[in-house]
């Protein structure tokens, strides 16, 4: 069973990340719906915060991880922002598409 | 054990994060973002990580995620309608992800001593002394201050959150003015 004791290699999380974080910005591309768009950003947020964990693995600095523990707070304070705003402008506009949303489009 | 725990919650992730793109209802596309942010926990443990791991749980898939399908469920939100999108997502967004993300694999799969990770081991091996300690002696030592600062930050995000939700001039009517009528 020498398929169990296999390590896995670091780059192989680096490449998650990477995956994970073109995902949110093709999310953040096609995705129609404000809330959902938001969703995306997190996403990608998330898959930053996984490389950090990563390296700070690979060079055994704890600061890495500090780091990401300071991402997840900003995260925190930024979701609870964006979405008074998504309340805000679905109060004035009624709507949530980001089509919609337009006054300021060139 | 390690690959097996690996492909088991990294497939999670992704089957997650496209089950994210295809979704048209923002209440499944929400939910479908706790699997990956708790996926992502079980891979931050797998790092030796587990203070994160726990983070990752508590403040995202409970905290931010609640918060989102606390929105979701307040504004009613419905199937969202599928356009076209703009001329400039087509044209330059798209081809700049896949540029991008072939750039990232390149360098990923290219770069040199990067080793292996191995389960149960984490930043420090030494006996007695976890993650959690370790990550604590730098955070409150020398980093005692930005620490402090991010207490600010989350009360000014508070503040404002307050702020532009709240509808101005409009009162509630409580029980205490309606018992004076």
């Amino acid at each position: 069973m020498s398929f169990l004791q296999h390590d896995v290699p670091l780059s192989w999380y680096l490449l998650l990340s990477a995956i994970l974080f073109s995902l949110g910005v093709v999310g953040f591309l096609i995705k129609r719906n404000v809330i959902t768009v938001f969703m995306s950003i997190e996403l990608m947020l998330n898959a930053v915060n996984l490389s950090f964990v990563t390296f700070a693995y690979q060079w055994h600095e704890v600061r890495g991880q500090i780091f990401v523990f300071f991402v997840m707070m900003v995260a925190a304070a930024e979701a609870a922002v964006g979405l008074a705003i998504i309340i805000a402008v679905f109060r004035v506009r009624s709507t949530l598409a980001v089509d919609r949303i337009d006054l300021m489009k060139l | 054990m390690h690959l097996i725990l690996f492909f088991l919650f990294a497939g999670f992730c992704l089957a997650g994060a496209i089950n994210l793109l295809v979704q048209t209802h923002p209440i499944n596309s929400a939910l479908s973002l706790i699997v990956v942010m708790t996926s992502l926990a079980v891979l931050y443990l797998l790092l030796g990580a587990e203070f994160l791991a726990i983070a990752q749980i508590i403040v995202y898939s409970g905290a931010v995620m609640v918060l989102f399908v606390f929105v979701v469920m307040l504004l009613n939100a419905g199937r969202e309608e599928r356009t076209l999108g703009s001329l400039a997502a087509s044209r330059v967004g798209f081809p700049a992800v896949v540029a991008l993300f072939a750039l990232l694999a390149t360098i990923v799969l290219h770069v040199q001593g990067l080793g292996a990770a191995h389960l149960g081991e984490g930043l420090s091996n030494a006996p007695g002394q976890s993650n959690l300690v370790l990550l604590s002696q730098v955070l409150f030592h020398e980093l005692l201050l930005p620490f402090e600062v991010t207490s600010v930050l989350i009360l000014i995000a508070i503040l404002g959150a307050v702020a532009l939700a709240h509808v101005e001039g409009s009162k509630v009517p409580n029980s205490e003015t309606a018992a004076q009528k």
